[in-house]
């Protein structure tokens, strides 16, 4: 008998499909692809009080929907101090419109076991 | 100079099992004979706000009254079976991890009640995780001062460094909050953060 094969699905989201939503708009198109399984490379980043509204609507449907564990997450900023003046500029303009520059993974924990970030980098571990 | 203030709340924040609580029961056990909470090896011991008032810290002659705020562990995700490897039945992991959610949003919620945020991290765990990088970022746009605090400095897989490296524009301090290490320069850098509140 053929065996199964799960698949696996990354969704990329740009950023000008997030711009113009409000903040809980934001926040439930991001959680609606999470709850389909997929992992999100979102470009950009969300806003501090964006996050912790995340995590708060995550905690809200852990135990409400079935076989829902939360979510893992991570962002990485381009390092400011890296960059020449010109590189500085872009990046204070890009901050002003909103992190257009940094990379957020968003992923449901009954699939990725850990994200493992650090300045340069983000490791994803799966779930076996 | 130190003139006579009102009550500062102060805030414990961080992952679970980073050592909020051990902190908080070490500051109160200090400073009023008392304990704030219980503390456990299993994570989310701690699953609602819980405070202690006028705990009143009279440290080489410096003199603040504090409200300690000891919060819940903030998480992203929370599975009841990480529980039963604890050897708890299953009825027990469900309940305490619905609590633990609800703890999560209620530590969050108790963010703007704030003048001052010790931020306690595992010295011994990454501190790139974005549940941190969430709760500074969060303090920092609410204006509300930090202190970093590297708990667990005794034990061999400790890195202080990584964590003075992940948050370079913040005072960390490293102790041990079980055996009460460091804790002078630690009540140093707590009135350096009640001066900014």
């Amino acid at each position: 008998m053929a065996k199964k094969i799960k698949g696996l699905t990354i969704q990329f989201v740009p950023y000008t499909e997030i711009e113009r939503l409000h903040s809980g708009d934001r926040i439930r198109k991001l959680l609606n692809l999470v709850l389909g399984n997929r992992i999100i490379i979102l470009q950009g980043k969300l806003w501090p009080e964006e996050e912790t509204r995340l995590i708060e609507d995550t905690m809200a449907m852990v135990g409400h929907v079935k076989n829902f564990k939360g979510i893992e997450l991570a962002t990485l900023n381009p390092n400011s101090n890296n960059l020449g003046l010109f590189g500085k500029m872009r990046h204070g303009l890009a901050k002003a419109l909103g992190a257009q520059e940094a990379i957020t993974i968003i992923g449901p924990a009954s699939i990725v076991r850990e994200m493992k970030r650090d300045p340069r980098k983000i490791e994803i571990l799966m779930k076996k | 100079m130190f003139k006579e203030k009102k009550e500062l709340s102060l805030g414990f924040y961080g992952p679970p099992n980073a050592g909020k609580t051990s902190l908080a029961n070490r500051i109160c056990k200090d400073w009023t004979g008392e304990e704030i909470g219980k503390v456990s090896k299993i994570p989310h011991e701690t699953r609602n706000v819980q405070f202690k008032e006028k705990v009143e810290i009279d440290y080489k002659g410096k003199k603040l009254t504090f409200k300690v705020v000891d919060t819940p562990g903030i998480a992203t995700k929370i599975d009841y079976e990480d529980f039963m490897k604890f050897k708890m039945n299953k009825k027990d992991a469900q309940r305490r991890a619905k609590e633990a959610t609800q703890g999560v949003v209620e530590a969050i919620r108790w963010l703007d009640d704030m003048d001052a945020v010790i931020v306690v991290l595992d010295t011994t765990k990454n501190p790139y995780s974005q549940v941190n990088i969430t709760i500074i970022g969060n303090l920092v746009a609410r204006k509300i001062p930090v202190l970093v605090v590297g708990n667990k400095i005794d034990l061999r897989k400790a890195d202080l460094k990584k964590v003075e490296s992940a948050f370079p524009e913040y005072e960390v301090v490293g102790i041990s909050a079980r055996f009460g290490k460091n804790m002078e320069e630690f009540y140093e850098s707590l009135f350096r953060l009640a001066k900014k509140a």
